[in-house]
């Protein structure tokens, strides 16, 4: 069996031992259904009630303004889907970027083919929206702003606050996917005026098919999932106890000091990666920018003359998990559409990249195993080629 | 303690509970992924699928996973209006629905959908002749549950697919999600039904998990678009952890079915024979293979159902005041005022609900506490 090294953490990440623990707990022990009258149903409701809490205060929000959801995806279909519907009277426009996740992009798609209208914009070579697109875009039929907190693919930051205070004073409400972001950065609803947040547990060492949407007080649409009352009436469904529960312990393990640790060290990685490929003189560059502002964990690069599916490929055979952009196009290698975005079609970069996305398990010795096998790669092909000519 | 309220949802199996750890410590890659952690997974998810069509005997194409049995609802309702809206803008269902079909095929009437809901007889059952009088040129849609959650009725979805073989366009929706191996497979996969609906926690797998049954080539909207999973039709990263564990509760819950079944069928004829003689009993399920085998809902006259509920609790006993997604909403229970129950009985109505590892031992100390409690209520009223 060769050695197994998983650097596609911004795919999905492994659940952690305390999190599988505590979900063994509840599902063993606490199986009333919390919407029942019996104490097996109240000591579910507790539970619940005390996830909500401590995920609540995650991103300083009230409890009653985290409603939780199956997931990332169900989080971004509802926010979309559900402002359109409760505010086409007020207007049909809507302003995204152009590097959102499919989960995004594809209700857009949806509502643009309804009679909405779409604003996409555009990116620089770093990854980066320009505010000022932003304001001129804005208008009085705007609606809805859907822009991520990070990206995905390339770990851009896009500048959340100030989006937040220019809307202040706008009748458009303010959604951001931090599906990647929630792991690694504090992010305060409040302090950034924040009408909606997304986020998916997997992506931080929680269970799959659980993530939360907060939703302002003040935000009303009809719920997306129709139902029984569960929370609140804003998403029916019996409740998946052990795996909220599970979600608020991932949170519950990573405070600021552990977010900031993160980001700290995965920001290293990047510079033993940056600097090992130097070393063994390997032509590449950075898709986006290496700067400390970033989302940390994922990291995108341009391996000069060797395609996409050839790295992917024999980074695999040397038991090197990295992903060739987002996973969730499920299982193609399309080419993507960040990078697209960022550097046009006709750019190299578009099918001579890699992403490797770092987590809670990545070890120094891993990235040096990385870096080793790259440049053994890069070599071997070069070789071949050069055999060829 | 005796638990009663399996409709509302079940205990996890314990193997079941193992395959979920197994697979969350070793096979947590992203299905979607093309690197070896990503195709473990890949074909973990592919099997999981094929063993679930296998056990229904359809393809495995046919199966999509979902987060459980309200999303599988609400997709087969809106997924449907929203493909078919320019064909039509009618839905049959039934007045007896859970909410998950209720209250979606309701939003749809404010957006402009014309709904026909079906009356039921005395027993919660629909008639077919009352469906194909429903019938329009411009119906999309019928969505019929295949048994009641809150008294256990089993509604005639083989006729009903038989006679909707006339109308060929229209799509045929099922909620399964309290028919799941109860001996009811045949009349739910007809050659007629396009879509059913079942969710994982009713059935031992864990939270989080279910799925839909789609006919090959049947169109339906996708109601989480996204990365693309599940062929385009559910997006989200998928819980091959909980998938696992439900192919396998499934593959358990569907093993020697018919005794089980027969099972279920003892225990609830324990209690009911025993109820029956009581004279301030009402019994709302039928003691006959009309009404599913776990089901049994009746009421003490005179005795709001929550006191029933909290009487039996102090004895360790676990039922419910009719569906528990309601329980704590004071409105009276659907199916009982569908069937023209006075809405005073309707108040006091309780639902016992089994599984297959309820024992008789346990319905005979249920009918022990409840000659005791009867006589405590007795004396109160
Ligand atoms: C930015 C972003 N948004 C949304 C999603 C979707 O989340 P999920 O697959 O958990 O539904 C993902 C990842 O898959 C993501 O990276
Ligand atoms: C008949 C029926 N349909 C739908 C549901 C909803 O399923 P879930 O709560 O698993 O989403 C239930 C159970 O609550 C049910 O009994």
């Amino acid at each position: 069996m060769v050695k197994e090294i998983y650097l596609d953490n911004a795919a999905t990440t492994p659940i952690s031992k305390e999190v599988l623990a505590d979900m063994n707990d509840k599902l063993k022990n606490v199986y009333g259904n919390a919407s029942t009258l019996y104490q097996l149903g109240r000591n579910s409701k507790r539970i619940l009630d005390r996830s909500r809490h401590i995920i609540a205060q995650s991103i300083n929000a009230d409890d009653n303004e985290i409603v939780f959801t199956s997931g990332g995806t169900e989080s971004d279909n509802t926010a979309i889907m559900q402002t359109a519907l409760a505010r086409k009277k007020l207007g049909n426009h809507i302003i995204t970027t152009s590097i959102e996740h499919e989960a995004v992009l594809k209700p857009l798609k949806y509502l643009e083919n309804h009679g909405f209208r779409v604003t996409y914009l555009p990116v620089d070579s770093k990854g980066n929206i320009s505010l000022s697109d932003f304001k001129k875009a804005l208008d009085d039929d705007t609606i809805l702003v859907t822009i991520m907190t990070g990206n995905n693919e390339v770990g851009s930051r896009m500048p959340i606050h100030e989006i937040g205070e220019i809307l202040k004073n706008h009748q458009a409400w303010f959604h951001t996917d931090a599906v990647q972001a929630y792991g690694l950065l504090d992010i305060d609803v409040k302090k950034d005026h924040i009408d909606m947040l997304s986020t998916s547990a997997h992506k931080l060492n929680g269970p799959k098919m659980v993530g939360f949407l907060y939703r302002r007080n003040g935000i009303n649409y009809p719920s997306f999932i129709k139902g029984g009352d569960q929370e609140s009436k804003r998403r029916a469904g019996t409740e998946n106890v052990p795996g909220i529960s599970g979600f608020a312990t991932a949170v519950k393990n990573l405070p600021s000091t552990e977010k900031k640790h993160r980001q700290d060290v995965y920001y290293q990685y990047k510079k033993e990666i940056i600097d090992g490929l130097k070393k063994n003189q390997i032509d590449f560059e950075i898709n986006g920018e290496l700067n400390r502002h970033n989302l940390q964990h994922v990291f995108n690069i341009w391996i000069k003359g060797i395609s996409t599916y050839v790295m992917q490929a024999n980074l695999d055979l040397a038991g090197i998990a990295v992903s060739g952009g987002s996973a969730c196009t499920a299982g193609s290698i399309a080419p993507s559409h960040v990078l697209t975005a960022m550097y046009g079609t006709k750019s190299p970069r578009i099918s001579q990249s890699i992403r490797i996305s770092f987590g809670r398990y990545t070890t120094e010795s891993d990235i040096q195993f990385l870096i080793k096998n790259i440049a053994k790669i890069v070599k071997q092909i070069k070789k071949r080629k050069q055999e060829e000519v | 303690m005796i638990y009663f309220d399996n409709s509302a949802t079940t205990k996890i199996n314990s193997g079941v509970l193992d395959t979920y750890n197994k697979v969350s410590q070793n096979i947590w890659g992203n299905p979607s992924s093309l690197h070896q952690f990503g195709s473990e997974a890949h074909n973990l998810l592919t099997q999981s699928r094929m063993q679930i069509a296998k056990l229904l005997n359809v393809s495995p194409g046919e199966i999509l996973f979902t987060s459980g049995g309200t999303e599988g609802d609400n997709w087969a309702i809106k997924g449907t209006a929203m493909i078919k809206r320019k064909f039509g803008n009618h839905i049959i269902t039934t007045s007896v629905e859970h909410a998950a079909v209720h209250n979606p095929v309701e939003q749809l009437k404010k957006l402009g959908f014309e709904i026909t809901y079906l009356p039921v007889d005395k027993n919660g059952r629909v008639s077919v002749e009352d469906l194909k009088k429903a019938i329009r040129p411009t119906t999309i849609l019928v969505s019929i549950m295949a048994v009641n959650n809150e008294i256990g009725t089993i509604e005639p979805v083989k006729a009903i697919g038989e006679l909707l073989k006339k109308y060929p366009k229209i799509t045929y929706h099922i909620d399964a999600i309290q028919g799941v191996a109860k001996g009811l497979e045949n009349i739910i996969f007809n050659d007629r039904v396009d879509l059913v609906s079942f969710s994982g926690h009713k059935f031992h797998a864990p939270r989080g998990t279910g799925f839909n049954y789609k006919r090959d080539g049947k169109k339906i909207a996708p109601l989480m678009a996204g990365g693309g999973q599940e062929r385009g039709l559910r997006s989200g990263t998928e819980n091959l952890p909980g998938i696992a564990a439900m192919a396998k509760a499934f593959r358990l819950v569907m093993t020697n079915e018919d005794e089980k079944v027969r099972h279920q069928r003892q225990i609830k004829s324990e209690i009911f024979n025993h109820i029956k003689k009581f004279p301030n009993v009402i019994i709302f399920s039928k003691n006959d293979d009309t009404f599913a085998p776990h089901i049994l809902c009746f009421a003490i006259k005179g005795v709001r159902g929550e006191t029933v509920v909290h009487a039996f609790e102090k004895y360790g006993i676990y039922i419910s005041t009719t569906s528990a997604c309601s329980s704590r909403d004071q409105s009276v229970t659907s199916t009982l005022s569908s069937m023209h129950v006075d809405s005073s009985i309707a108040e006091d109505a309780v639902r016992i609900s089994l599984d297959e590892n309820n024992t008789i031992e346990e319905a005979k100390k249920f009918n022990q506490v409840f000659d005791q409690l009867y006589q405590q209520f007795s004396k109160l009223s």
